[in-house]
């Protein structure tokens, strides 16, 4: 099957400071590909590549055969390539409920004056998007606190709600920036549960994750970055015992791999 | 606030607007009254236009430009070209919200204080054009507007020629807090509408809400026009009373104004800006009494007020209210 996401010789230059290195790989439709790498290897440079929120210096994205690289980042959300972030970044002054509602956008029939003017179609995106929002709430889990000012929540629910957010865009890939991180044993489990599940309703996943015991139970796929550029990609096995990884790792942090 | 309590404030406000306050100026024969509030209605207007760009996420010190502007158009339009000055008067806002796209979409890639700046020096810009272009009249600026003349339709007279009026000023006290009610309610019903929670997105976290597929530029020229279409409507009435308007018109320290009474007021209220205007116009006149120290004592409590009360003045409510109470965020009813 073609893949849904092909990278080609991308590139990233920040002055004299190559981000990102030449790096091409395929993601297939349905996978959970992780991106692994020392801290600065470049990891969400190339999500922002990815999702276009910066342009590469060279090479290119496609998506279904189609090039994204160089359109503007709402234009590749509404195609179905979506990011969440790793800071956690929500809206902070919204609800729970309310910030996956506006996060519904893409799904909206009515137009913005349909809004303004509370249109049939209008009316019933907004009870669409309710019911959405009820469902990925309780899919992950966050329906206790829905009605919670966003800010308030503890680490482990922030995550969801930046996955709920992304969901709600509809995505055909979502990419997800340390989703885990800052997370207890138990959060983490969960949400590695909750991120196949994610995965399960059709979502292909591309996430960077630091906590490799996740990454090796999770990833069906593993692309290594180090100095912005692709030394490894292969299953977990093979990551684990891949030289040039582990010499990465031990060379720059005593970060142990493994499960 | 339940519905009916937002009926029935809505209820006593048009009653006092409408009603009470000209009855109370009937009595008292204090008709100098009819044109400080219509000026109070008018810059309430432009700030409520201001208080929208702050929605968004932007401090906006340049209202005055786009006042300036609404007056010019409409002066012109009605003094060269013989427009009646009705028609003028959604000309005017058009243009200026014309104008702010064309501005809007490179200026709005900047935040914070960049963003501020700009548009601050965006008033004294059109301060200078308008001294510099030939069809303003430079510094003599445009007068003898003449006063506005009936609206009719059909043969009927909907509103009689403003001359009809022995106190000129009282129709023109009725067309501004008018204007004003319409503004506001159209800017209510905006922000409790489902593209208010964009625009909310948007001031929260702008990356985020293109993430999700927001269009992002779009949407912030969008209040931005909005926001300017006020400052072009307030400033055109305003040219009307004055029957006037130069280059000095609406300056630097109105723009700065605009933004005090949003801030005043409350950002996260609707009605803020609107409230703002009125304390502070009065508030400042009142400090007339304190002469070289007006500035002084202004300035020491806008400070001081900012300090005590982040949110502005509408976040003055009882104990059990003000936990819930949150500066520009929007909530569900
Ligand atoms: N906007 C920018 N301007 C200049 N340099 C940048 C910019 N963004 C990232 N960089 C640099 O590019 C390199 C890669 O950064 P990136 O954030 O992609 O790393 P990362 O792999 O995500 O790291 P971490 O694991 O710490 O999140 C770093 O050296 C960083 O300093
Ligand atoms: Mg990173």
């Amino acid at each position: 099957m073609a893949p849904i996401l092909t990278v080609s010789g991308i590139t990233k230059q920040y002055g004299g400071l190559v981000a990102v290195n030449d790096v091409s790989f395929d993601v297939a439709e349905g996978e959970i590909l992780s991106v692994i790498g020392p801290n600065g290897a470049g990891k969400s440079t190339l999500f922002k590549l990815i999702a276009s929120f910066v342009r590469p210096t060279r090479g290119e994205v496609r998506f279904k055969g189609e090039r994204i690289s160089g359109l503007a980042p709402h234009i590749v959300a509404r195609k179905g390539v979506v990011r969440t972030f790793q800071e956690t970044t929500i809206f902070k002054g919204l609800t729970v409920r309310d910030s996956v509602i506006v996060a519904h956008h893409l799904r909206s029939h009515a137009g913005l004056l349909g809004f303004y003017l509370g249109t049939k179609a209008a009316r019933e995106d907004e009870a669409e998007f309710g019911r959405s929002a009820d469902e990925i709430l309780e899919f992950l889990g966050l329906r206790a606190v829905a009605d919670e000012i966003a800010s308030n929540l503890p680490q482990g629910s922030l995550r969801a709600l930046g996955v709920a957010i992304g969901l709600a865009a509809n995505p055909k890939i979502l990419l997800l920036d340390e989703p885990f991180a800052g997370m207890n044993h138990d959060e983490t489990r969960r949400a590695v549960e909750m991120t196949r599940a994610v995965r399960d309703r059709g979502v292909t996943l591309l996430l960077v994750e630091h906590d490799m015991a996740a990454v090796m139970r999770i990833s069906d796929r593993i692309v290594v970055l180090n100095f912005g550029a692709k030394i490894a990609e292969g299953t977990a096995t093979e990551i684990q015992s891949n030289e040039r990884v582990i010499e990465a790792y031990l060379g720059v942090e005593d970060e142990t791999i493994g499960v | 606030m339940s519905t009916s309590a937002r009926l029935a404030t809505l209820v006593i406000f048009v009653f006092a607007v409408f009603v009470a306050v000209p009855v109370l100026i009937g009595l008292t024969h204090r008709t100098d009254f009819y044109y400080t509030l219509s000026s109070v209605a008018l810059l309430a207007i432009a700030s409520g236009g201001v208080w929208l760009t702050f929605y968004i996420g932007r401090i906006n010190i340049g209202q005055g430009a786009y006042a300036l502007m609404g007056g010019y158009v409409s002066a012109i339009l009605v003094v060269r070209y013989g427009v009646s000055f009705w028609i003028t008067l959604p000309l005017a806002g058009a243009f200026c919200a014309a104008a702010s796209v064309l501005i809007g979409l490179p200026i709005l890639r900047l935040r914070g204080v960049y963003f501020a700046m700009v548009t601050l020096v965006l008033t004294e810009v059109v301060r200078l054009l308008a001294l510099a272009l030939p069809i303003t009249n430079g510094a003599k600026g445009m007068v003898s507007l003449p006063p506005p003349g009936p609206i009719s339709l059909f043969g009927l007279t909907l509103v009689p020629s403003f001359d009809t009026f022995a106190e000129r000023n009282e129709a023109f006290y009725y067309l501004s807090v008018a204007v004003m009610c319409v503004c506001f309610a159209a800017l209510y019903r905006l922000v409790h509408s489902r593209v208010g929670r964009l625009f909310v997105a948007l001031q929260q976290n702008e990356e985020l809400a293109s993430s999700m597929g927001l269009n992002v530029p779009a949407l912030r020229v969008l209040a931005y026009s909005i926001s300017s279409f006020f400052g072009g409507i307030g400033g055109a009435i305003f040219a009307a009373i004055a029957q006037s308007v130069y280059p000095s018109s609406f300056t630097v320290a109105d723009s700065v104004n605009f933004m005090l009474n949003c801030f005043l007021g409350g950002l996260g209220f609707v009605f803020g800006p609107m409230l703002g205007t009125l304390v502070l116009y009065f508030g400042w006149d009142l400090l007339f009494q304190a002469g070289q120290y007006q500035l002084l004592i202004y300035s020491g409590v806008m400070i001081a007020l900012m300090l005590v009360l982040p949110n502005g003045l509408l976040s003055i409510r009882p104990l059990n209210f003000r936990k819930r109470v949150r500066p520009l965020i929007w909530r569900r009813s």
